[in-house]
């Protein structure tokens, strides 16, 4: 599915300041039963978001108006859990470009990339650094470059570079997607089998 | 082929790579590919947007189990969504040429318990599905791992995925395990020793003694956790237990090709000298039955122990006691005698046959606990008929439990098996995250044994003391 191109993101951010958010709470279970990719974002965090009656749970952050911004900051071990890639899209549909965190799970990570959201893998020292200043001013701007590959704390200028490989980076900027490229080498793969013993 | 000592792991991903990308992950050719209701159709309707076909749809392989009902199955599924879930994927299997085994279908069950039982499963396959527990298929010695739907989608339109190959780690233990304390014991411990993330961007190869004289269920069980631990997926080296469990299902080889098959298979083991990323090992010894306190499996300890103190866990910060907030539980606390409300056997961690056997052998002239509601839930039709012809049917009735049919159930809740909000389950599936089973549900992981031990006593006991 085509996504966004993802070059330099300038916003301010939604701290998310929890170890292991898993995907079970970015997106509930019972919230899977959709044939289609619409209306994830209703749900991202759903439990967490709202009582059991559907009235807004006042103490959790996206309820508070004060946090906005297209960049989701968590705590470490970020997307453990499940592979559903539907807490990827909830985190999309939702209007987040970017997850930063100290550390992701694999499968999370994996998804995220391939459907257009960057994550942003910085030290536990740069990622406290974010929390600080987004609890000093809740508006306070985060720019990250992919081309560059750094992130910045706009006020204080801080800033760390991230890894990616030159792939996915590619891709992102590009808006392509890997089954664009698979298409492209089929006959390669097509004749592939033949060496295996299956 | 070179002659660097190489791993099992090695041995399997390498000739599995159709192309190196430079800076980038390798393109990695997939032998089998299950599918299930949840997460296949919006890759269905990938391929559609872009008018692209199926490559080898004889490498695919449908059932539904997510969003199954384990009651009343021969009914129309009542909940609308679900309804529709599982249409699409008939539709989308008939449509595309895709072995299905829906609801009713003598071979239906969870996608990880179907696999192995009909030889779909094999020794040095490369294996994936969108479900994280598809490590359980390591067990035979296949490099088999969870996807995500853009990845579902890659499979179904080119057969591979995009795969930086990952880091090795094996995991030895060796001794005997003690009594009372079976496969589902030993990943759990690993876990509360490494925690959640400890295997994170690894592949785990499980060794020693422990694996080595462990049934191929208490295999898949290790694997079905390896998940748990971080780890992209866990294998375990292919021995005479797995030709021997191997031999004779439907869709193994037969013949020759049995032949030509077991001699490759043979071939899969770690090199002597072969080298890990890392290397960690554990004693039998010091592993007893396990459960989990906490709302991450690594938050677990041996069933006589306390709950630990804040200060005595690495990150026992914020997030440790908003998980022992969640459960209700206190620091230090005693896990023993704790209330239980719901038993829940089943999953692709524990819903084999081995499984319900030795739930029976504890409850086998007890009776269930009043305060306790129980689901016992096979991992499939076949399972189920197993549980029939060996009479374990009749020890459960005795005892006042009945059996449910078929799917994943409570261990996700996406039909109507959910615990209700702050009841404990005792539960045999695989995570204790808040609201995995149920929005408010609190979990205590644990074996089959520990399970049955809460059923009949109502209380968290160790099982040691019924056997
Ligand atoms: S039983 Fe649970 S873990 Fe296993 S396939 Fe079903 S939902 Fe996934």
């Amino acid at each position: 599915m085509a996504y966004d191109k993802f070059t330099i993101l300038r916003s301010s951010a939604v701290p998310l300041p929890i170890e292991n958010v898993d995907t079970d709470q970015i997106i509930p279970a019972r919230f899977l039963k959709a044939t289609k990719r619409e209306g994830f974002g209703d749900n991202l965090f759903r439990d967490w978001r709202y009582n059991n009656d559907n009235t807004p749970k006042k103490d959790f952050i996206l309820n508070n108006p004060i946090y906005s911004g297209k960049i989701l900051v968590g705590g470490k071990n970020f997307g453990s859990g499940s592979s559903r890639e539907h807490a990827a899209w909830a985190i999309y549909d939702y209007g987040f470009r970017a997850v930063v965190s100290s550390f992701f799970a694999d499968i999370f990570k994996g998804n995220a990339l391939n459907i257009g959201i960057l994550p942003v893998t910085v030290s536990p020292e740069f990622l406290e650094k974010i929390f600080k200043a987004i609890e000093a001013d809740p508006k306070t701007e985060i720019e990250i470059s992919l081309p560059d590959q750094t992130i910045t704390i706009v006020a204080t200028g801080a800033k760390e570079s991230f890894v990616i490989n030159g792939y996915k980076k590619h891709n992102m900027i590009n808006g392509f997607d890997d089954i664009d490229y698979l298409q492209a080498m089929k006959d390669e793969i097509k004749s592939f089998p033949a060496k295996s013993i299956y | 082929m070179s002659n660097m000592p190489s791993t099992l792991f090695d041995k399997v991903w390498d000739p599995h790579v159709v192309r190196k990308i430079e800076d980038g992950p390798d393109v990695f050719f997939i032998d089998r590919h299950f599918i299930h209701e949840v997460t296949s159709p919006v890759a269905f309707l990938g391929l559609e947007s872009r008018n692209i076909k199926v490559m080898f749809a004889d490498r695919t392989f449908a059932t539904a189990d997510h969003n199954t009902p384990t009651i009343n199955q021969h009914l129309p599924v009542e909940d609308p969504l679900s309804a529709n879930q599982l249409k699409a994927l008939e539709l989308n299997s008939a449509k595309y040429n895709i072995s299905h085994w829906g609801l009713n279908n003598p071979k239906n069950g969870i996608v990880h318990v179907v696999g192995p039982e009909n030889g779909i499963t094999l020794p040095g396959m490369t294996i994936v599905c969108g479900d994280s527990h598809t490590s359980t298929h390591g067990a035979f010695g296949a490099i088999a791992f969870g996807i995500g739907t853009s990845e579902v989608e890659m499979v179904l339109s080119s057969q591979c995925i995009m795969q930086p190959k990952p880091k090795k780690m094996r995991i030895t233990i060796n001794g005997k395990l003690g009594r009372g304390v079976v496969a589902k014991d030993v990943p759990l411990f690993i876990l509360s020793q490494i925690s959640a993330s400890g295997a994170t961007g690894y592949f785990i190869e499980f060794a020693g003694e422990v694996f080595e004289n462990m049934s191929m269920e208490g295999r898949m069980t290790v694997c079905n956790l390896s998940i748990e631990m971080g780890a992209r997926g866990g294998m375990v080296a292919p021995d005479e237990t797995t030709f021997a469990y191997l031999k004779g299902r439907e869709k193994a080889p037969k013949g020759d090709a049995w032949d030509k098959a077991l001699a490759y298979w043979k071939t899969l083991k770690s090199d002597a000298d072969a080298k890990f990323d890392m290397e960690l090992s554990f004693h039998a010894n010091d592993i007893e039955p396990q459960i989990t306190y906490g709302t991450n499996p690594g938050l677990g300890t041996g069933i006589t122990k306390n709950i630990p103190l804040s200060t005595a866990v690495k990150d026992g910060g914020a997030s440790y006691k908003k998980s022992l907030e969640y459960m209700g539980f206190a620091e230090n606390e005693k896990l023993i005698g704790k209330k239980v409300d719901y038993v829940f056997l089943g999953s692709c961690t524990n819903g084999r046959i081995e499984d319900f056997r030795a739930f029976a052998s504890i409850v086998k002239g007890r009776k269930k606990a009043d305060n306790i509601t129980a689901w016992l839930v096979p991992g499939s039709h076949i399972v189920e008929s197993q549980i029939k012809e060996e009479g374990i049917l009749d020890i459960l009735n005795e005892a006042g439990f009945s059996l449910r049919q078929p799917g994943c159930s409570a261990c996700l809740a996406m039909n109507d098996d959910k615990i209700p909000a702050g009841k404990y389950a005792v539960s045999t599936s695989n995570r204790n995250f808040e609201g995995r089973q149920g929005p408010g549900a609190r979990t205590l992981l644990a074996s089959p044994l520990v399970a049955a031990a809460a059923a009949v006593t109502g209380i968290v006991t160790d099982p040691r003391d019924l056997m």
